[in-house]
């Protein structure tokens, strides 16, 4: 028999384990960035999927104010088919880019999906530069016969209410 | 070409061979990309003729500020208490300390955090602490620099850093037109810039952002990615067949006139790639304020793809704000237009914009990229000039006297060209 301490072990366990797996699915998503496989990236979303870059702080309403990013599903889907015309020169050659992904916080539970936070440092090298990037992530994330997926992601620079370079790349 | 000029003082300054730098079919490499040349920009262009600084409705109410510049130098926006606009250099008068820090915000004073210098929003000095330590009282004497004029056109603030020139509307001239045809797009003919700004820098040179504006020969190029995914009629807008042209207003001002084009597909809202379907409210407004017959042309026709010198460029749908931070780096603020009195379109407004431009837009991340590539490309020693020669055989003159071309041609840049000059040649 399973005592209570046993219990509280299994679900501090399982609590590990899920958060792990979220780690797992997030690394993914950064390194399918980094990479530029748009299209095993693009079917990270659901199909509600919103993906927010705001401008000018983290708290703006993108229905009234200006967004680096603000994309609907499928103006997600359109920002990926731009890549495969061969003539998105802002990405020809292609950014080089390497992201780490930490601090990652399971912020909670809803029947809409799990409120997930991390933040992440992203070194790009282009003809024009080398770049650092840095954001504090947002997702909302569900699972989808049994894997994770993106309904929701806002990426928010740290240097996004200041002028910057072209960032064509997946960020 | 540079000669070195002894000044009587012994110090030397340099004057360029204008003639030889910017000809008629072409200007050379070197103007871009001389940190020389972009000093005395500064001095004869920037600091001395009417640059474009901000919207009335960005500070719609009493003691609102917005930080806005003049090439790398800000200057403060404010509304006084009775409703006036001023234009402030945001430079303490006692130790030179910047006064206010924040891009914008509502306050009846601003502080100087240094030694507590407290002016007024118009600038003027309120007071200062231990006033005993002057013999006499320098509120009169001192306060917040001013830009030497402003003018103010149906809500475009301008300033001017030169005590005298010529006025706003003789700078504007045929542009002023322009501004118009935009806010009759407004139900009640008002602009409003009221969505935030994107901030995209690019490490260009000005003059290539300033020039691409009303460039009519790229989009087909440049942009063939998003035209072909997202299924646009935008590029036959600027094919080798559309009847649409480029204009040079003269003062460095040009467009690209699209409604020959919307004209012979003659229906509204075309121009914006909708319906009267998909904006009904819009559209009974605009009805009601100009009436069916009137409503319908403005709506054929649309708002205008103009470029103000040297640094307004209303963008049909958005507008940005050119600012030239060194030779070699240049920031183009971006908003959507927003219509007094048209929420629907303006929602729109603000979706297709946020999609175009700013760093990772689908048309504006490839214009930086080519402004990049020619920054760096014009550096490369042969040939050393630009050439700048398309259409030139085949410009003629409009009704109103305006030279026109192709859409495609270099028009636009060749009277860019001819006004810069006249601005650094008056030096």
């Amino acid at each position: 028999m399973m005592g209570a301490s046993d219990q509280q072990m299994m679900n501090d366990l399982a609590d590990v384990v899920r958060h792990h797996g979220i780690c797992q699915f997030l690394y993914r998503e950064a390194r399918l960035q980094d990479e530029h496989r748009f299209e095993e990236w693009e079917a990270l979303w659901t199909d509600d999927g919103l993906y927010w870059v705001p401008a000018n702080g983290e708290d703006t309403d993108p229905e009234r104010q200006m967004s680096i990013i603000y994309d609907n599903r499928s103006r997600i889907g359109l920002r990926i088919k731009q890549f495969f015309t061969g003539k998105r020169y802002s990405q020809m050659p292609a950014s080089r880019l390497r992201r780490v992904i930490g601090n990652v916080e399971v912020l909670s539970d809803s029947p809409d999906g799990t409120r997930v936070s991390a933040n992440m440092l992203l070194y790009e090298s282009h003809r024009r530069g080398q770049i650092m990037w840095a954001a504090r992530n947002e997702y909302l994330l569900r699972e989808v016969d049994g894997q994770w997926r993106m309904a929701f992601k806002k990426v928010s620079l740290v240097n996004n209410d200041a002028a910057m370079t072209t960032m064509a790349f997946l960020i | 070409m540079v000669e070195v000029i002894a000044e009587p003082t012994g110090a030397t300054r340099e004057r360029h061979d204008w003639p030889h730098l910017v000809q008629a079919e072409q200007v050379h490499g070197s103007i871009y990309t001389d940190p020389r040349i972009f000093e005395e920009e500064l001095l004869h262009i920037w600091q001395r003729s009417w640059v474009y600084i901000g919207h009335v409705s960005e500070i719609p109410n009493p003691h609102d500020f917005v930080m806005k510049s003049i090439g790398p130098d800000p200057v403060l926006m404010t509304r006084d208490k009775d409703g006036q606009i001023h234009l402030l250099h945001n430079r303490c008068p006692h130790r030179g300390n910047q006064v206010s820090e924040k891009p914008r915000g509502n306050s009846r004073t601003l502080t100087c955090n240094y030694h507590g210098w407290t002016f007024s929003i118009d600038g003027s000095l309120r007071g200062y602490p231990f006033p005993s330590g002057y013999q006499d009282d320098k509120r009169k004497e001192l306060g917040l620099g001013k830009i030497a004029r402003m003018g103010i056109y149906r809500g475009f603030v301008f300033g001017s850093m030169a005590e005298d020139g010529p006025s706003l509307e003789e700078h504007l001239g045929g542009a002023k037109e322009a501004i118009d045809t935009l806010c009759r797009n407004s139900p009640e003919g008002e602009v409003e810039i009221t969505a935030g700004f994107l901030q995209h820098k690019v490490f260009a040179n000005w003059k290539f952002v300033m020039e691409n504006e009303t460039d009519g020969y790229h989009p087909g190029f440049v942009h063939a990615s998003i035209f072909e995914v997202a299924d646009s009629k935008i590029g036959s807008l600027y094919a080798d067949t559309s009847s649409a042209v480029t204009r040079y207003f003269g003062n460095g001002h040009s467009e690209v006139d699209l409604r020959p084009e919307f004209r012979k597909r003659d229906e509204p809202l075309s121009w914006f790639g909708t319906s009267v379907e998909k904006l009904p409210d819009y559209v009974s407004r605009m009805n009601a304020a100009y009436g069916p017959e009137q409503a319908r042309k403005i709506m054929i026709d649309g708002t205008p793809h103009t470029m103000i010198f040297p640094n307004l460029f209303i963008a049909e749908i958005q507008m940005f704000v050119i600012q030239p931070l060194s030779v070699g780096e240049t920031v183009q603020h971006v908003t959507a237009l927003q219509f007094k009195g048209a929420p629907d379109f303006n929602r729109r407004l603000r979706q297709q914009t946020m999609g175009s431009v700013g760093p990772a837009g689908f048309l504006l991340a490839d214009d930086a990229e080519m402004y990049e590539r020619s920054h760096r490309g014009v550096q490369e020693k042969s040939p050393e000039w630009v050439y700048l020669g398309r259409g030139r055989h085949r410009e003629r003159v409009d009704d109103n006297g305006f030279l026109i071309g192709h859409v495609t041609d270099d028009l636009c840049s060749r009277g860019m060209w001819q006004h810069y000059r006249s601005l650094m040649e008056a030096a």
